[in-house]
């Protein structure tokens, strides 16, 4: 375990949790509905339920710092603070989207904000973080980087591979597992051996937490303890953050492989509605306040999904661009 | 002009852009001691550990955290150890590598350079003497280099680490004691230039790495019954220099296309194509191919040998399209 625990959030950073898990929130169940809609190609994997650990490691960052993300990834852009404009039109696949529709919901970076790419495949970013390590190292710069993983990737080789080299190097890496339980339809424990993915830390020597993901301020509090010892020169730490997704693992999915009564429990443990609880007990939110927020979050989305309507599509050809730095050749 | 041996003239390609940008860095398994081609040998006395990194046998971390840190302001010279063992870094080359520029719009850059030792030889087998270019030629957003000669190994490698995307250099492991001119001053040799390594006037043969070598020794002995042979190497097949080529065929008009890997789906059929779209008028015959045959590289010597295109090959391909 990490020892300390990190300085308790001030007012200031816990209203604007609340507003960014909120965001997280409204642009996934917009996204959602878009979908269902026919307005966004592709397949779409959206957190909602989630929010917690993106907004916990997110506000436990440095603006520089780096995020390497998931096929699950809009949350973990929202919360580091991406283009929600740049995002949207992506996520349409329009000529002015942040990777010009050539990425989409999967493939989908923001480098602005030192997030380095969702990823179609699982467990990639663990093996990339440990080279952006290096890099911050070299660079002598203090950033951090975080790859985001789900339960199901820390099956994967690049997992081992990655948490092994970070770990032998001294990288300032944090590991971030959001186990929701299910690997697409496989269940944590049909395809987990020993359990525990945070007790896999043990073998590579280094710090292994264990928190409730469905609360934010504990999110906060693990990550900002391994931010600090990353930062600090002290190597990296793995986090299992568990969690529920409260939606299918794709738009569309019947989840046949699983009950309500799951679903039921995220809702009862909501990220969102837990702080606005702490937060209601501290004074620093009430009833209008809170509607307030909603409400100016809610315009930002609108503001991404009108800006997104009214863009236009790439044109067919603008496939052939982007692909190389420098190409001045005929194939 | 020196005398330099293809694995020397790489190690200084190394040292001489290792020098110039701090942030060029190796690594690879095994690459402190230079094994297994000495290509790395005694960079660590002059770049120490922190610029000449021995990994563990974790290729997908490799070639993975170079990405990582090419696309954040370094330099990586990633050693394969052999080109097979990509195999188990494919979805960071092939993924990651490859496609982060294109599908992120264009917002990061990734500056490094895949040195793959391969080639058949001395037994290696199955497992490690693969030539396993033509697999990269098919994948968007790599540049593939492929030097003969310990000059161009220099220049080509030297032009990797300088350029701003990711190109892979297929160092064929039979050449890395092959000695050759490599010039005293720093020279680059540009991606996408063929050369001509010998002239001729009846025949083209495009040829790559030891191809080129064994080509170069079939136009000798064919020069003994009056077929002149022009031996051209593109040096890169991403890009290609199609221009070299079809000014040849324009001289020539007979070609034949001369690689290692296996015959079917190769970067010899790419090269073919190539000269059937841009000088299908010029063509006296049809396009002869060499390469091996459709199998893995078997470990007994006259196993090896058979599946091993050589001058002879060369040679027969040449004649059939000359007759």
């Amino acid at each position: 375990m990490m020892r300390g625990a990190m300085q308790a959030p001030g007012p200031d950073t816990l209203l604007s949790m609340y507003a960014s898990m909120l965001r997280v929130r409204l642009f996934e169940e917009r996204a959602r509905e878009l979908f269902q809609h026919g307005r966004i190609p592709g397949f779409l994997h959206t957190s909602v339920g989630q929010e917690a650990v993106a907004v916990g490691v997110a506000a436990a960052l440095r603006p520089d710092d780096y995020v390497l993300s998931t096929h699950r990834g809009h949350g973990h852009l929202v919360a580091k603070r991406g283009s929600l404009r740049g995002l949207m039109a992506e996520l349409y696949g329009k000529a002015n989207g942040i990777c010009h529709g050539k990425g989409g919901t999967m493939h989908i970076a923001d480098v602005s904000v030192g997030y380095l790419g969702a990823n179609g495949v699982l467990a990639s970013g663990c093996v990339i973080a440990p080279g952006v390590g290096m890099s911050i190292k070299q660079r002598k710069s203090g950033q951090v980087v975080v790859t985001f993983f789900g339960d199901g990737a820390a099956n994967r080789g690049p997992f081992h591979e990655g948490v092994n080299l970070a770990a032998l190097w001294t990288l300032p890496v944090v590991f971030v597992c959001e186990n929701n339980r299910w690997a697409s339809s496989t269940a944590h424990a049909r395809s987990t051996a020993g359990g525990s993915i945070a007790a896999r830390a043990a073998g590579y020597g280094i710090p292994g937490e264990s928190v409730d993901g469905n609360d934010v301020l504990a999110v906060y509090d693990a990550v900002g303890r391994a931010v600090a010892r990353a930062r600090g020169g002290d190597g990296p730490s793995l986090i299992e953050a568990h969690t529920i997704r409260w939606v299918g693992h794709f738009e569309g999915d019947p989840q046949v492989y699983r009950g309500r009564d799951e679903v039921e429990e995220g809702r009862r443990r909501d990220p969102i509605a837990r702080l606005e609880q702490v937060l209601t007990e501290r004074d620093l939110l009430d009833a209008a306040q809170a509607a307030r927020i909603r409400e100016s979050v809610a315009a930002e989305i609108d503001d991404a999904v009108a800006h997104a309507e009214a863009s236009a599509l790439p044109r067919g050809e603008d496939a052939l661009t982007d692909l190389f730095a420098y190409y001045p050749w005929r194939d | 002009m020196a005398r330099l041996d293809f694995g020397d003239a790489l190690n200084l390609a190394l040292r001489e852009e290792m020098r110039r940008d701090r942030r060029v860095y190796c690594i690879g398994e095994d690459i402190v001691l230079g094994l297994p081609f000495g290509v790395t040998k005694g960079l660590i006395d002059e770049f120490g550990p922190e610029r000449v990194l021995n990994a563990p046998i974790s290729e997908a971390a490799i070639v993975g955290s170079a990405f990582g840190a090419a696309a954040t302001g370094l330099v990586p010279v990633v050693d394969m150890h052999f080109a097979d063992f990509v195999t188990c870094a494919m979805d960071e080359v092939a993924n990651q590598i490859a496609k982060s520029r294109y599908m992120f719009g264009g917002q990061l850059d990734c500056p490094l350079t895949l040195r793959m030792p391969y080639g058949i030889g001395k037994s290696g087998g199955g497992h490690h003497s693969n030539s396993v270019e033509a697999w990269f030629v098919n994948l968007p957003g790599v540049k593939v280099a492929i030097p003969s000669t310990p000059a161009d190994a220099r220049g080509l490698l030297k032009t990797a680490i300088r350029d701003p995307d990711p190109v892979l250099l297929f160092e064929h492991r039979a050449l890395y004691r092959v000695v050759g001119e490599v010039p005293e001053a720093e020279t680059l040799v540009p991606l996408g230039s063929a050369d001509v390594k010998r002239a001729g006037r009846d025949v083209t043969v495009i040829a790559t790495a030891r191809m080129v070598h064994e080509s170069l020794e079939a136009a000798r002995r064919l020069a003994e019954e009056g077929i002149d042979v022009e031996v051209v190497d593109p040096r890169s097949l991403v890009p290609l220099d199609r221009e070299t080529l079809a000014a040849s065929v324009r001289r020539t008009h007979r070609v034949i296309v001369a690689e290692e890997g296996p015959m079917r789906g190769s970067a010899g059929a790419w090269l073919a194509w190539v000269v059937m779209e841009d000088s299908f008028d010029e063509l006296d015959a049809p396009i002869g191919r060499v390469a091996a045959p459709n199998v893995p590289i078997p470990f007994s010597p006259p196993l090896e040998s058979f599946v091993m295109p050589s001058a002879d090959d060369v040679v027969a391909a040449v004649r059939q399209v000359v007759k």
